[in-house]
C-alpha cells in the first residue's frame, strides 16, 4: 500500500468503484480498530490536533481546532451531537470529492465513523448533492456492509459506542455548501446560511453541536489516527501537512485530479501533471481554487500550493482544483461568467448579494457586448468595495464572488478597456 | 399515526411515497424536517411536484402548504411543473464555458426546439442549466436523467439525445 498517497491508494485507472473486500484487503479499516474502544475520543483529538489537518472544502480551517469547540463529556447538556460530511461539491472548477466518492466510497465512510467517535456524535450525515447519482448509492452500499461487520450499529466491536450514517441527497443549489446554509437544508427548510455565532460546534443541526467538514478531510482522518501525526506531516512539503488532491481544468493538455504533496508548485501540477497548456494556447492567469479564489498569474507559477503561500500571493487555495485562463479566452466573458453562477446561486436573504450580484453581473455584461462606459470601472470598483466586505453579508457567497472580478480588474485591466472602446481582441470587436 | 389512518388523512399521497417519507421521519426530531425529502420521493414517483402534492405533504408533515411551497421552489431540482421523461443538466459554470458550453447549449436547441427551462412537445425532454457538475477535467458535461455525458462535443448531440426531432 501506497503511504504517501493515501487518500488515492485505491483508486484504479478506470475509476471502478472499491469495495468492502477489496478496500479491507488493502489495510482498509484498521483505522477504525485503531480508534474506537482502543484510544480515548481525546487521544484521538489531540492527535488531529498535532497533525495540522486543515479543512479541505476551501477554507482551510484547522481541524482540530475546529473539533475543540465541541463540548464533550459532562461539558455538554443531554442529547445527541452531529457529525455531517459536507458532500455538496458544486464549486465552479471543483472536480476532486466526486473522486473520492466514486473511487473508495468505505474510505469516507471509515474517515467520519473514527470522526464521529472523536466527537462522540451517536448520529452522522452525508449531505451530497443530487446529481451523484452513483456516488450516493455506492455510499449506500458501504453502509450497508459496514452494518454487517458492525462497523456501524449499536455497541461498534464491542465497545460502548454506537453509530448511525444516513445519507441525505440534495435537491440542488450551490449555497448548500456552505455550512450553516448545508444545516438549514438538512433540517428541511430554504438554504439561507445563518448568522454566526452562536457557530455549529455549539448550536448546529436542531441546536444541537455539530462538525460540518469536508469529504476530503474526513478522508484524511482515520489515516492520521492509525499513522499518526509525524507521518502525516511528513506528507507535506511545506508548513500545511498531509496530501492535497489538487486538479486542473481549462485548456491544457491532460485536465486531470491527483493526489500530490500539500506544497507542490503550480508549475508542476500545472506542467508534470496537466501536461501544460493545450498546443496553440498560452496562459494568462489561473484561480487557483474554484471559483470564487482571486486571479493569480505567471509570475506565481513557482509558488507552492498551499494555504499560506497562496494566501500570502493575494489569493486563496480554496479547493486546490486550478482553473486555467488561457490567452484566447476573453477575461471580462470568464469573470462575467462567474459573477452569473453566484447571482444565480444567491440564496437571496442579504442585500448585497441579492442585488448587489446581479447589478455586477449587469454591468459587465454591457462591457462585454459594447456598451460599456468609462464610469463601469469605477461601478464595478464601488461593487468590489462593499459586495466584498466580510461583514455585509451572513455568509461569504458574495465576498467570494467579488474574488476573481477584483483580481480581474487588478491584472487584466486591458481586456476591459477594450471591451469598453469597442475592440476586444477575444471576442471578434468586442460586439459579441 | 399508523399508515391506514394516514391514507385516509391524505388521500392523494400513495402507500408507497408514505412508506418512503415514514422511513425518513424515522430519524428526525419532527417531522417538517423532512420536508425536502417528502418533496424528492413525491417527484421520483410523478415526475413533478403538483399543487396537490403540495397540499398533501404539507398536511401530512404537519405544515402550511405555503411554507413548504417556499421550500419546494428554492430548490433547483424540484419541479413544480411538469417536465419531460429526462430532464437534460446541462453545465454552463467555468471550465464547461471554456470548453464551449454555449455552442452546446445552441446545438440542443437546434436540435430539439427548446431553450433553458422549456419541455420539448412530445414531452421527452426538458433542458435546463445546471451549476458545476464536478467533472471539469471531462468538461463540457451534461446530465441526460441520471446519467453523465463527459467531454461532448456538438457533433455527438444528435447521439446523445438519439432520434428526437425539432417539434
Amino acid at each position: 500500500m501506497s503511504l504517501d498517497r493515501p487518500l488515492t491508494r485505491n483508486v484504479r485507472a478506470d475509476r471502478s468503484p472499491t469495495d468492502m473486500a477489496a478496500y479491507e484487503a488493502n489495510g482498509g479499516y484498521q483505522g477504525l480498530k485503531a480508534a474506537v474502544g482502543k484510544l480515548s475520543p481525546a487521544d484521538c483529538l489531540e492527535i488531529l490536533k498535532d497533525s495540522n489537518l486543515r479543512g479541505r472544502g476551501g477554507a482551510g480551517f484547522p481541524t482540530g481546532m475546529k473539533w475543540s469547540f465541541v463540548p464533550m463529556g459532562d461539558k455538554c447538556s443531554p442529547g445527541d451531537k452531529y457529525l455531517i460530511c459536507n458532500a455538496d461539491e458544486m464549486e465552479p472548477g471543483t472536480f476532486k470529492d466526486r473522486l473520492l466518492l466514486e473511487c473508495d466510497p468505505h474510505q469516507l465512510i471509515e474517515g467520519m465513523i473514527v470522526a464521529a467517535y472523536t466527537l462522540q456524535a451517536n448520529v452522522a450525515y452525508i449531505f451530497i448533492r443530487a446529481e451523484y447519482f452513483k456516488a450516493a448509492a455506492l455510499l449506500r452500499e458501504a453502509i450497508a456492509a459496514c452494518h454487517q461487520k458492525n462497523y456501524l450499529g449499536n455497541n461498534i466491536l464491542g465497545s460502548d459506542y454506537s453509530l448511525e450514517i444516513h445519507i441525505h441527497a440534495s435537491a440542488g443549489r450551490y449555497i448548500c455548501g456552505e455550512e450553516t446554509a448545508l444545516i438549514s437544508s438538512l433540517e428541511g427548510k430554504r438554504a439561507n446560511p445563518r448568522a454566526k455565532p452562536p457557530f455549529p460546534q455549539v448550536s448546529g443541526l436542531w441546536g444541537r453541536p455539530t462538525i460540518v467538514n469536508n469529504v476530503e478531510t474526513l478522508c484524511n482522518v482515520h489515516h492520521i489516527i492509525e499513522r499518526g501525526a509525524d507521518w502525516f506531516k511528513s506528507l507535506g512539503l511545506t508548513e500545511d501537512a498531509g496530501t492535497k488532491m489538487y486538479g486542473v481544468s481549462g485548456r491544457v493538455k491532460r485536465p486531470g485530479c491527483w493526489e500530490l504533496p500539500m506544497g507542490t508548485p503550480v508549475r508542476e501540477i500545472l506542467e508534470e501533471y496537466a501536461g501544460g497548456m493545450a498546443d496553440g494556447y498560452s496562459l494568462k492567469g489561473f484561480l487557483p481554487g474554484g471559483g470564487s479564489t482571486d486571479f493569480l498569474v505567471g509570475e506565481h507559477l513557482d509558488l507552492a500550493m498551499d494555504y499560506e503561500t497562496i494566501g500570502k500571493a493575494g489569493s486563496r487555495m480554496g479547493t486546490g482544483t486550478m482553473i486555467i485562463l488561457d490567452d484566447k479566452t476573453c477575461p471580462v466573458g470568464f469573470v462575467k461568467n462567474l459573477i452569473e453562477f453566484f447571482a444565480r446561486e444567491s440564496c437571496g436573504f442579504c442585500t448585497p448579494c441579492r442585488d448587489g450580484l446581479p447589478w455586477s453581473a449587469q454591468v459587465l455584461d454591457d462591457i462585454q457586448h459594447g456598451r460599456g462606459r468609462d464610469e463601469d470601472m469605477d461601478t464595478l470598483a464601488r461593487q468590489v468595495k462593499f459586495i466584498g466586505a466580510i461583514g455585509n453579508t451572513h455568509c461569504a457567497l458574495a465576498p467570494g464572488a467579488m474574488e476573481p472580478l477584483q483580481s480581474a480588474m487588478k491584472y487584466f485591466p486591458e481586456a476591459f478597456e477594450q471591451h469598453i472602446q469597442g475592440s476586444c481582441r477575444h471576442c471578434s470587436g468586442g460586439g459579441h | 399515526m399508523t399508515e391506514t389512518t394516514s391514507m385516509q388523512l391524505v388521500p392523494t399521497l400513495s402507500e408507497e411515497e408514505l412508506r418512503l417519507i415514514d422511513a425518513e421521519i424515522a430519524h428526525v426530531p419532527y417531522r417538517s424536517a423532512v420536508a425536502i425529502d417528502a418533496l424528492k420521493i413525491v417527484q421520483q414517483h410523478r415526475g413533478w411536484v403538483s399543487d396537490e402534492s403540495i397540499k398533501a405533504i404539507a398536511s401530512y408533515l404537519d405544515m402550511s402548504a405555503d411554507e413548504l411551497d417556499g421550500i419546494a421552489t428554492f430548490y433547483n431540482l424540484i419541479f413544480r411543473r411538469p417536465v419531460g421523461d429526462k430532464v437534460i443538466l446541462l453545465c454552463n459554470s467555468i471550465s464547461c464555458w471554456i470548453k464551449g458550453c454555449d455552442g452546446l447549449q445552441q446545438k440542443i436547441t437546434e436540435q430539439l426546439g427548446v431553450q433553458f427551462g422549456e419541455t420539448t412537445s412530445d414531452n421527452r425532454y426538458t433542458l435546463l442549466p445546471v451549476t458545476c457538475l464536478g467533472a471539469c477535467d471531462k468538461a463540457p458535461v451534461m446530465m441526460v436523467g441520471e446519467e453523465l455525458h463527459e467531454d461532448v462535443a456538438e457533433s455527438s448531440i444528435v447521439r446523445i439525445l438519439g432520434g428526437s426531432t425539432e417539434p
